[in-house]
């Protein structure tokens, strides 16, 4: 007690030490505070503005606007009717197919860039991925509608040859074109940059040590791949599919090109008719009154809210694989 | 004592690479494969490249699979066929982009004449022989679209950027989180999002300020997320040095991070505009259109380089086709260089 006393008397003054910031660090702070927000602000804009101008269709539709398939706008006083149901199924059903195809052959690029492919080829690989990424998409629809559709439509031909006897390949009619199975191809090739680039970064994280342990009990490429980078990988890619899927869920063009877009229910990939909710606005924005804008509108949102829903689901799965490594 | 020198400069072995001998019985079972596809093919009903290439996979592999299995057994000749069957998906992905170049290039150069850059669609229609119009006013238009679009987003970028990786404050995971969902928004919901909030709200038209709007919201998540990358690669000694030394962390961050960042920071605001360089579906939306080159970024409509594509492919005659072609071409250089200098400004490192 004493001493502490005396060695209080002997040291000099202390020093003001204050951890107050200075008055151009509050105002630097404050700006970056404040405008980090915008993200916030323009996200809270877009679902109030979409659902506010929408809500006519909301009201009037009630949940018939979810599950109805008809969309008419009223002619000459009749009524309107509006339904985003066959949409919503077309857009889901194509975004399957998609991933059917495109998640596979990323899963298989992404093994072949990290762990086949040697040094000088892998450079070049994975800049032709990144600048796959960079093409507009319209090109994939330009390139859809005069390339792809007719390779397209020959294989649809030989799946429904040899795959008919399974229910969704069977076609009923001879009408293989603009088919929701071309779309999903298209949509696979726009997924597969994001997938496999997603992929190929999860897979290189896979820890050394376990990958020497693999190879040191004898285990060839193939078995160290199945034995530790997969079971090590698979959640992030499964992320990564997510990824694709919210950008196989939202793009326009591209669809809106090769689909014949009918308000009909349709389970048959192959068959020469379907639904995207984002191509179907830009479809019928050309000669829609104010009610039948409003009500698009009304399907923005929903497709937002989709869409939305998916991203958050797998940047939350990405991040956990990342940062855990499980 | 001469030997054990000339033993040790010698060219040192390598025995674990493939001699030239290995590669005899792999490169005449490929051989072999290529013959009895052919023979298949010429005998059955089966015909096209696409039996070929099935064929000469399966049998490819089998040779391969069979040789290793007589090596080295089982497990190598699974091996064999997961290799090939990885080297074939990584073929498959890349047979789309070689189709897409090839075709752009060959389909895109037939209406590529000097005389487009100088003219404009004023008097032309789509479906009109190539020799008149062009696609001037479509570059002048996405020139102008890019540019405002980045004057909109790179300060709210940076900043965010900045808040995420100087200040770290309490909200970060949360912006962190509406970062990655914004980055996630439809480009035809950014569209129609500017259309129910500005053009049905107030009396204003499409014009090329409008248009610009929702590109800068498709901009602000690629520029973000880049420029944190960037920032996060600048070195914390940096920070504390110039703390330090008495600056205040506004004094820093202006005149050591950002300028040390610099390079990375550009290459975010090119990425960005790639990304929006290409866009069509908000522009249906909001920018009204144009034939002419319309200088007044507030009123009026304008054209844009992937609005001009759209246009020729709706069209759909033989001459709009051939104009989406060029028009794609033209954009598809555009985007190249953009990705070039992307690459040559700083590969994300800090210099």
């Amino acid at each position: 007690m004493t001493s502490t006393a005396a060695r209080t008397v002997l040291a000099p003054d202390k020093r003001p030490i204050t951890t107050k910031p200075r008055p151009s660090d509050v105002i630097f702070r404050g700006v970056l505070s404040v405008m980090s927000m915008s993200s916030l602000l323009i996200l809270t804009l877009i679902g109030l503005f979409l659902s506010l101008r929408g809500f006519q269709a909301f009201h009037t539709q009630g949940l018939g606007f979810i599950t109805n398939i008809d969309w008419s706008a009223g002619v000459d006083g009749g009524k309107d009717s509006f339904g985003l149901g066959a949409m919503i199924v077309g857009t889901l059903l194509i975004s399957a197919t998609a991933l059917v195809i495109g998640v596979p052959l990323s899963v298989l690029t992404a093994l072949y860039l990290t762990f086949y492919a040697p040094d000088s080829l892998k450079r070049t690989l994975v800049t032709l991925v990144d600048l796959m990424a960079s093409f507009p998409s319209i090109l994939y629809g330009l390139w859809g509608f005069i390339v792809l559709m007719p390779m397209a439509e020959y294989w649809a031909q030989l799946i429904h040859k040899y795959l008919g006897w399974i229910p969704v390949f069977d076609v009923p009619g001879p009408a293989y074109t603009r088919s929701p199975f071309i779309a999903g191809v298209v949509l696979a090739i726009m997924i597969i940059p994001i997938v496999t680039s997603v992929s190929r970064e999860i897979f290189n994280q896979t820890p050394l040590d376990r990958i020497q342990a693999a190879y040191a009990l004898g285990a060839t490429r193939w078995a160290m791949i199945k034995a530790v980078v997969l079971p090590f990988g698979a959640s992030g890619v499964v992320g990564g599919a997510m990824l694709g899927l919210g950008r196989a869920l939202g793009e326009t063009v591209a669809v809106y090109s090769v689909l014949n877009i009918v308000f009909k229910v349709n389970f048959q990939v192959l068959y020469g008719y379907g639904g995207n909710i984002a191509s179907m606005i830009v479809g019928k924005w050309g000669e829609a009154s104010l009610t039948e804008s409003k009500a698009l509108l009304a399907a923005g949102f929903v497709l937002f809210v989709m869409t939305l829903i998916v991203n958050l689901l797998a940047n939350f799965i990405v991040r956990r694989t990342v940062k855990t490594g499980k | 004592m001469t030997t054990i020198n000339q033993a040790l400069e010698a060219t040192p072995r390598k025995p674990w690479k493939t001699t030239k001998r290995q590669l005899i019985p792999s490169t005449s079972l490929l051989l072999a494969a290529a013959i009895v596809t052919y023979v298949i093919v010429a005998l059955t009903p089966m015909k096209g490249k696409l039996a070929y290439a099935l064929l000469f996979f399966i049998f490819g592999t089998g040779f391969q699979a069979a040789l290793s299995f007589k090596k080295r057994g089982r497990s190598a000749a699974t091996d064999t066929i997961a290799a090939a069957i990885m080297m074939t998906g990584g073929i498959l992905v890349f047979l789309p982009v070689a189709s897409l170049l090839i075709t752009t290039v060959v389909k895109g150069s037939k209406g590529l004449r000097p005389q487009i850059f100088t003219n404009t669609m004023q008097s032309t229609s789509y479906s009109d022989p190539l020799t008149s119009g062009g696609l001037l006013h479509a570059i002048i238009g996405t020139i102008f679209l890019i540019l405002i679009a980045t004057v909109i987003s790179l300060p709210l970028s940076l900043l965010t950027a900045l808040y995420l990786t100087e200040i770290k404050g309490k909200a970060s995971g949360l912006i962190q989180f509406l970062v990655q969902a914004m980055s996630g928004v439809p480009s035809v919901v950014a569209g129609v999002f500017i259309y129910a909030a500005i053009l049905l709200t107030t009396s204003l038209r499409g014009s090329t300020i409008i248009g610009a709007l929702p590109l800068a919201i498709l901009m602000i998540p690629t520029v973000t997320r880049t420029a944190q990358e960037v920032l996060l690669l600048v070195p914390n000694e940096l920070r504390e040095a110039g703390l330090a030394l008495g600056a205040t962390q506004w004094k820093t961050v202006a005149t050591i991070v950002v300028p040390a960042a610099r390079n990375g920071l550009i290459t975010a605001v090119i990425l960005g505009v790639a990304r929006i360089a290409g866009e069509t579906a908000p522009l249906l939306f909001t920018l009204g259109t144009s034939d002419k080159i319309n200088w007044n970024i507030f009123s009026g409509g304008q054209n844009a380089l992937p609005y001009y594509v759209w246009s020729g492919l709706i069209d759909g005659t033989e001459s709009g086709l051939a104009r989406s072609w060029t028009g794609i071409l033209v954009l598809l250089i555009l985007v190249l260089l953009l990705f070039v200098s992307a690459r040559l400004f700083g590969s994300r490192k800090v210099k």
